[in-house]
């Protein structure tokens, strides 16, 4: 399966690990099922980035969900936290929106749905940690625009719309700098229960 | 990936019995189970579904945008639908619109949809489509607006069109040639379409009968549709009946893969038809494939493409021997060799430039359902690496193409993807 998902390998690494490159995101290790749901978005042209949806426009299901119980199948060291760059009061700004939302404004905690240690849940949540900055921002950004959207409910589109730039900003900056807990896989389906419905993690 | 020029059966479809509204259901019920399994596979080999039917939309409901060099048109909706898709249709109708191209209230069809291939079709197997088509489940979805400029969105210039480059007609099968070619010859010239990218289209939109499979750039996409006819390019002369079926249907061979938009049309249309019917179009095609000259030499300086050739070396040896081997001999059938690949030589670069920028996967088929692929190098290298590393294996190995500069690697990097 190796030398199948080579053609990932320029910019999501040999192992899935990721690359330099910032916006380019590690894929090892990730739920087989969140994986599979990007392949099929990317395949079908619903998540657009035009190099995957080339890369992918005709390949079976079938063959997509071999890669993705491949990838998840991967364990690698997740990549290092970034180093802050952002004040102390932006990263505490940060912390509380990731572990306790605000109900005040509709943010639920990022934790409620990825997991007290932000590792996700099979088959369908991704963990939050080893992701660099550029990276975070820019989905926050486009789930907030409305150009990366997930099957109904997507209830990531609905948390993204209630968040400023701000917000975005010190999320991402907090998120970011988090090292890699010692175990680094998603939790089992049904670990916890999830505050609303998901399209993309059926109950 | 849009393809280009291929409507759809826009209007067409119509209600067998028809004369009234409740086409949705009856002609489904009372069409033969037969007669629907034909018109289902010979659906397939038109590939009507494949511009018919929208990324995530339903089969057949149309509204897939079409770029064109005279804007953008949207596919129609072939389903039953008796308001918004062609439910009240009749099978003369539907005939009419294929051998014609005319819609039923006598409108004329833009020649994105294929008639000029379609006329060939006999009224059987258009009568089975139609029956197939019938038998879809109906989908109310309203037909987009084409979005043409001026004057392109008169509809009237269709008919200078038509006086230039359609000649209406069933197939007529060469009695002095065998049944499997003429069968070939059919499917190749009428269903297939092959035509509509394979024949080089001028700037009035039109193919040249006269140029009949002589290859050219695919408007728009900036593929380039390799020539049927020449054996330097994709004719098939030299190929085993073999090899020939098994890329149609397969996606791969031994002498190369599909790649770029023919990897849609072995997706959606040529893996599901029958060994006997691919063997046919090989025995048709290897045919009209025949010895060339060699083509014009590159204007690359010759002091520079040694330079480029030199630098293509180390870049092909660094990044390209694992799959394809260091005598360019692959691993066929899962990485081609390029070594005597005639998709690599021809006069048109665009197609090496482009596999070396976005790489690709050949088409999942049940022939080959797991393809191996070549990763994009876009990102990694730069665009004389690019111009080098193909330059090198143009003219390695024996092979005769020309070199490659790297305004022309980096013009292609904005080639459209999708």
């Amino acid at each position: 399966m190796a030398e199948r998902v080579l053609a990932c390998a320029p910019c999501h690494g040999a192992q899935g690990e990721g690359t330099r490159d910032p916006y380019f995101p590690h894929l090892a290790g990730k739920p087989a099922g969140y994986l599979f749901n990007q392949l099929v978005a990317f395949r079908n042209g619903r998540r657009h980035y035009p190099p995957m949806n080339y890369l992918l426009a005709y390949l079976p299901e079938a063959y997509l969900n071999e890669m993705a119980e491949y990838l998840a199948g991967l364990n690698p060291p997740l990549p290092p936290p970034a180093v802050p760059t952002a004040g102390k009061e932006v990263l505490a700004t940060g912390q509380r929106l990731v572990t306790q939302g605000d109900a005040s404004r509709n943010i639920p905690a990022c934790t409620s749905c990825h997991g007290s240690n932000l590792t996700g849940m099979e088959p369908g949540i991704p963990g939050l940690l080893g992701l660099k900055p550029n990276y975070i921002s820019a989905q926050l950004g486009a789930w907030r625009y409305g150009t990366r959207t997930a099957l109904a409910p997507d209830c990531m589109q609905v948390v993204a719309g209630h968040l400023t730039e701000v917000d975005v900003a010190a999320v991402t900056a907090w998120l970011s700098s988090r090292p890699a807990p010692e175990e680094r896989r998603s939790v089992p389906r049904g670990t916890y229960a999830l505050p609303f419905a998901c399209g993309s993690q059926p109950q | 990936m849009a393809n280009l020029a291929r409507e759809a059966l826009p209007a067409l479809l119509a209600a067998l019995l028809g004369t009234t509204s409740q086409a949705q259901t009856a002609p489904a019920a009372r069409a033969d189970a037969g007669v629907l399994a034909k018109g289902e596979y010979l659906a397939r080999a038109g590939d009507c579904i494949a511009c018919h039917t929208a990324s995530e939309g339903k089969p057949f409901a149309g509204g897939r945008s079409m770029a064109t060099p005279f804007g953008t048109l949207f596919t129609s909706n072939v389903t039953p639908d008796p308001e918004t898709g062609i439910g009240k249709w009749t099978a003369d109708q539907f005939y009419q619109m294929m051998h014609t191209g005319r819609s039923p209230d006598g409108g004329l069809l833009y020649p994105a949809m294929p008639f000029g291939s379609y006329t060939k079709v006999t009224r059987a197997d258009s009568d089975a489509i139609f029956a197939y088509l019938m038998s879809v489940p109906p989908v109310k979805q309203a037909n987009r607006p084409h979005d043409l400029r001026f004057p392109y969105n008169n509809r009237q210039l269709i008919l200078g069109w038509r006086t230039l480059f359609f000649r209406e007609g069933e197939f007529k099968p060469d009695p002095k040639q065998s049944e499997e070619w003429n069968r070939g010859a059919y499917l190749v010239e009428g269903l297939g379409h092959c035509g509509m990218c394979h024949t080089p289209i001028n700037v009035l939109g039109g193919n040249s009968e006269s140029q009949a499979f002589q290859g050219g750039l695919i408007p728009m996409q900036n593929w380039y549709a390799p020539s049927l006819t020449s054996n330097r390019e994709a004719g098939v002369g030299d190929w085993t009946i073999e090899e020939i079926s098994d890329l149609l249907r397969t996606g791969v061979s031994r002498r190369g893969a599909v790649y770029g938009p023919m990897a849609e049309v072995t997706y959606n249309s040529l893996q599901y038809l029958t060994p006997e019917d691919t063997r046919a179009m090989a025995v048709y095609l290897k045919s009209l494939g025949q010895e060339v000259p060699p083509p014009v030499t590159s204007n690359v300086p010759t002091a520079e493409s040694s330079l480029l050739l030199s630098l293509g070396k180390t870049v092909y040896d660094a990044q390209c021997t694992s799959c394809h081997g260091a005598q360019g001999q692959g691993k066929p059938p899962h990485y081609p060799p390029l070594a005597g690949n005639q998709s690599i030589q021809m006069s048109s670069a665009v197609n090496a430039i482009r596999m070396v920028l976005n790489g690709g996967y050949p088409p999942g088929t049940h022939g080959n359902p797991r393809p191996y692929g070549m990763p994009p190098f876009a990102q990694s290298l730069s665009d004389n690496e690019v111009a080098a590393v193909v330059t090198y294996i143009r003219t390695t190995w024996g092979n005769h193409g020309a070199a490659v500069t790297a305004l022309e690697a980096n013009q292609l990097r904005s080639a459209p993807l999708d």
